[in-house]
């Protein structure tokens, strides 16, 4: 089952108040793939990731879903399609996992909150595929950091959305728990189709697992594509102002940064200055 | 960077070395603005306490004033200003109390919003005094004092606490919302301790009102070591507030006994705090407004910021007693809602300036 | 081997289950101590003979008593507890906050002000009070509510903006307190620690008539509630009008605690800590509306019924509720900030 929602940017221009965060931007998301987008610290990630979730109003330009306005379509028939994990959601105290998960189909519920049994299956089905299921009846509050992740990627995969949009699924998350929820997302994207859109920190992550690289810098897309063409010392250079070395990953061939900084390099002076 | 704004306050003499520090000249033209700024106050507060003796509900001449002020009351305009000098001294004691004990617990909280009418230490001093009268038959200026300090030191280690516990320590929405819950509940305690007791529902009201009003001397005077001591104290703790801003591990990376500096800056606080409640009932905003205009003012050193907050409370609380003679003549508006107007306005103001996360 | 499925649909029924019960048992308890003070007074009438007063058969006796006197009492008791509680909740809900209620935030504040101030300089009574307090109420929140927008309302600079003002508020009340003359002071004084002396059909009609209209428009958004606790962005990402929805909430709880407030005067703590209450009954995760509503009511009855015969002297309700609740609202600001700040 592959979905072909098509999710685009036009011209998009962001920002709080007068700061402009993001002047404009164009951006296709590619139907039943992952994206990764990346970019330095306070450049429009999580900006650019709320208004395609329409929890931003663009100052100009339009975010499209399917060609209509983002902003224009009725709040709960978008969150039957577009789904988003913002950068630190908040757990009410003591709510079981199930229950949790189980909020995430309010969009498919009327105003006095029916419960069908059609609930029932999807919130058992989010759980069964993120793993949770043994955690069911626990309090969420008491769950590690990586289980808390995986808990609130089931709520959003009870939403069933065919789009997904994720900030920064993997902060606060050591090594084991990042590769975790990351394979965990690309299960769903192989087995479901569901289109992924995610901010990352980590430029290496990013281009193991992301279909297409986007990244940002100075407001706007600075390149876009496969991580092959993205992820260059050029690029590196020109959106993280760092000086790097590109290789390609034995692991997985996909290309993999290499920080060169002043100091720590083969060849590096005491005072940090590198020879030529 | 943050840095170079608050390292700014610190001594310049050992960096006077061969290579000087680009920031030294600047640091020398802050230090002259800070000095202009003081002989401003200064300036002003001594035209506030003059226009204090001379307006009011009786019109008087500038002879009545200098009978009065030189403690002749034989006519009735000479009494009226002999009268308007204890207020006036009230005032200015009262609101330098005040704004000093707002710039310090603001330090100790690291709060823009501490201030000791929002985080329930006046309505801590009030139940301590109102409990004093209705069941240990309390009465006089003295052992007012006694019970509104402990009163207030009591409520504002348990306000603290209480909005310490949990994540983020005490951010500025948890310590607002303890001291108004602590406010809420005390109140509602107050009441039912005065209610049935028709007696002294006079005097417990008459006092939680508080003004600056009937002030005599005799009434001023037994509170003044208090008052002298919790200045004392706050200013001494000043340095240790200019650690304390940077957090508690930068502090103690930098060799301050975080502990003794927090614990001997909020005493100074809530002495000067109770203090000025026994001598003029709770009076809100006072403490909140000044710090911040002081910052303005003179930056972020609280061994200015301290003293300035306090000369400014003096002017403020002045200026309000002398606005609520005025406005309502031939009665007069309680200062206590005169700052409050002031002061309401201002709150929302820091509020909305802050980011959401930041509270 | 259970399914998940099976694992869920059980977890879902104990938690339902546990809801109805507590729900259950709420309504009984209302139900009963609605009976006891239509009973219990100076003169205890049979249930019998309360029975046909309100079936509107005459008594001799009882029917001025229990028909007259007891009836709106009680009614108003347990409406004007069902508003508080519902509309306190709906706060608490709303802005992830369980000390945000309308009695901290400046709502009941700004309610207070005007009527005490109606009272002082203006003579105003019964009725007149009651408009103007309604009034009052949804102006201040209208106040706080368009202060605290900016980019949106955020829940914490509400609360803030809302504590700034009802301390404002107060000192304005302590002001007009000041200048009140003895029996001006006296009517205000009474006004402001909430009372159900007095009370006649003619305070009831108007409160009735708002929770007809406020309490059902409520309970049609349990379920965008029910997304705000999640924080705003997975709110709207779950399909909830973030700001529409605080928008109507704010009003219909604004509502229905203005003319409670203007019915009884501002009971002290029953909006505070009816949604705490009924949160710890019925457990985390599951909707409080109706629950806290019943305690609302509960405490209300119970209070004016301790108010009234438990202790030497008659109390108004708004005392008892103050004694009783203020070492529980001290608790519970204790245990929520140590759990984190959540409901």
């Amino acid at each position: 089952m592959t979905t072909d929602h098509r999710l685009v940017a036009q011209q998009l221009t962001l920002g709080y108040r007068e700061r402009t965060v993001i002047e404009g931007l164009d951006l296709e998301v590619p139907p039943g793939q992952i994206t990764a987008i990346v970019g330095a610290n306070a450049c429009g990630k999580s900006t650019l990731l709320r208004s395609l979730s329409r929890l931003l109003a663009p100052t100009h330009g339009q975010v499209l879903l399917d060609g209509k306005q983002v902003h224009r379509l009725p709040a709960k028939e978008l969150a039957r399609t577009l789904g988003l994990l913002p950068q630190s959601p908040i757990a009410p105290e003591g709510i079981a996992v199930s229950d949790l998960v189980g909020r995430g189909r309010t969009p498919h519920q009327g105003m006095f909150s029916r419960w069908s049994s059609d609930d029932d299956v999807a919130v058992a089905a989010a759980l069964d595929a993120t793993q949770t299921a043994e955690l069911a009846d626990r309090p969420v509050d008491e769950l590690s950091g990586g289980q808390r992740q995986r808990v609130w990627i089931a709520m959003a995969l009870a939403q069933q959305t065919d789009l997904l949009l994720l900030d920064e699924p993997t902060t606060f998350l050591d090594v084991s728990h990042q590769v975790e929820v990351l394979d965990l997302l690309t299960d769903l994207n192989r087995s479901r189709g569901t289109t992924i859109v995610m901010v990352l920190h980590d430029l290496n992550l990013a281009a193991r697992y992301a279909d297409r690289l986007i990244a940002i810098a100075g407001g706007t897309v600075h390149s876009s594509g496969e991580p092959r063409d993205v992820l260059t010392e050029d690029m590196v250079r020109a959106v993280f102002g760092l000086d790097s070395q590109i290789i390609t990953d034995p692991t997985s061939e996909r290309p993999l940064m290499l920080p060169l900084g002043r100091h720590g390099v083969v060849g590096s002076t005491a005072d940090g200055r590198r020879s030529q | 960077m943050t840095i170079s704004t608050t390292s700014s306050t610190g001594t310049t003499g050992s960096t006077s070395g061969s290579t000087r520090p680009a920031g030294a000249d600047s640091l020398r033209s802050s230090r002259r603005s800070r000095v202009v700024w003081l002989l401003v106050v200064v300036g002003v507060l001594a035209c506030v306490a003059v226009s204090s003796l001379v307006l009011g509900s009786r019109q008087v001449g500038w002879g009545d004033i200098v009978a009065g002020v030189t403690g002749h009351d034989t006519t009735i305009a000479e009494a009226a200003v002999a009268k308007r000098v204890p207020r006036t001294v009230l005032a200015m004691v009262v609101g330098a109390a005040l704004g000093l004990a707002g710039a310090a617990m603001q330090g100790v909280t690291r709060n823009p919003l501490a201030d000791p009418g929002i985080l329930g230490v006046n309505m801590g001093a009030s139940l301590a005094v109102v409990t004093g009268i209705a069941w240990f038959g309390l009465s006089g200026a003295q052992s007012f004092t006694w019970v509104a300090i402990t009163g207030a030191a009591v409520t504002a280690v348990f306000v603290y606490a209480v909005a310490s516990m949990g994540r983020g320590g005490p951010t500025p929405l948890k310590l607002a919302l303890a001291g108004t819950a602590t406010t809420a509940a005390f109140s509602s305690f107050i009441t039912a301790v005065v209610l049935p007791r028709g007696d002294i529902a006079d005097s417990v009201r008459s006092w939680q009102i508080g003004g600056v009003g009937g002030a005599t001397f005799d009434r001023i005077l037994p509170v003044v070591p208090f008052l002298v001591v919790g200045l004392l104290v706050s200013v001494v703790s000043a340095r240790g507030l200019n650690s304390l801003a940077l957090g508690d591990d930068v502090a103690a990376g930098l060799g301050e006994r975080v502990a003794i500096a927090r614990g001997s800056a909020a005493l100074g606080a809530v002495v000067l705090c109770g203090a000025a409640t026994a001598l003029a009932g709770p009076i809100g905003f006072v403490g909140l407004v000044l710090p911040h205009v002081c910052r303005l003012l003179v930056g972020i050193d609280h061994r200015w910021l301290l003293p300035f907050s306090a000369l400014t409370g003096a002017c403020l609380l002045t200026v309000a007693d002398v606005v609520g003679r005025v406005v309502a003549r031939p009665g007069e508006l309680d200062v206590g809602i005169i700052t409050a107007i002031i002061g309401a306005p201002f709150f929302i103001y820091i509020v909305r300036r802050q980011k959401v996360r930041a509270l | 081997m259970t399914t998940t499925l099976e694992l869920v649909v059980a977890g879902r029924r104990r938690r339902a289950r546990r809801r109805a019960s507590i729900v259950g048992v709420l309504l009984v308890l209302a139900a009963a101590l609605f009976a006891a003070s239509l009973v219990y007074g100076r003169t205890v009438y049979p249930i019998g003979d309360v029975w046909a007063v309100i079936r509107g058969e005459e008594v001799p006796g009882a029917t001025f008593t229990v028909g007259r006197l007891r009836l709106p009492r009680a009614v108003l008791a347990v409406i004007a507890g069902f508003a508080f509680g519902l509309g306190g909740v709906t706060f608490q809900t709303m802005l992830r906050n369980p000390l945000a209620s309308p009695d901290i935030i400046g709502i009941t504040g700004g309610a207070s002000a005007a009527a005490t101030i109606g009272i002082v300089f203006f003579s105003l009574e019964g009725a007149q009070i009651s408009v103007l307090a309604i009034v009052a109420g949804l102006m201040v929140a209208m106040v706080i509510y368009a202060l605290s927008f900016k980019d949106g309302v955020a829940g914490i600079r509400l609360i803030l903006i809302g504590i700034g003002i009802a301390a404002m508020l107060e000192s304005v009340t302590t002001y007009v307190l000041s200048k009140a003359g003895q029996w001006d002071l006296q009517e205000a004084l009474r006004w402001l620690t909430g009372s159900l002396n007095g009370s006649s059909w003619s305070d009831v009609v108007p409160l009735l008539v708002a929770s007809l209209v406020l309490v059902p428009l409520l309970l049609s958004r349990t379920g965008a509630l029910g997304t705000l606790p999640l924080g705003d962005d997975t709110a709207a990402a779950l399909g909830t009008r973030v700001e529409a929805t605080r928008l109507v909430v704010v009003l219909a709880a604004v509502g229905l605690i203005a003319f409670a407030t203007a019915a009884t005067g501002p009971i002290a703590f029953v909006a505070f800590l009816a949604g705490p209450i009924a949160a710890r009954l019925v457990g985390p995760g599951a909707s409080l509306l109706v629950p806290a509503a019943l305690v609302g009511a509960v405490l209300v009855l119970l209070a004016d019924l301790v108010g009234q015969y438990a202790l030497d002297t008659r109390y108004p309700v708004g005392v008892v509720t103050g004694v009783l609740g203020a070492p529980y609202l001290v608790y519970l600001i204790v245990r929520t900030n140590r759990a984190g700040g959540n409901l």
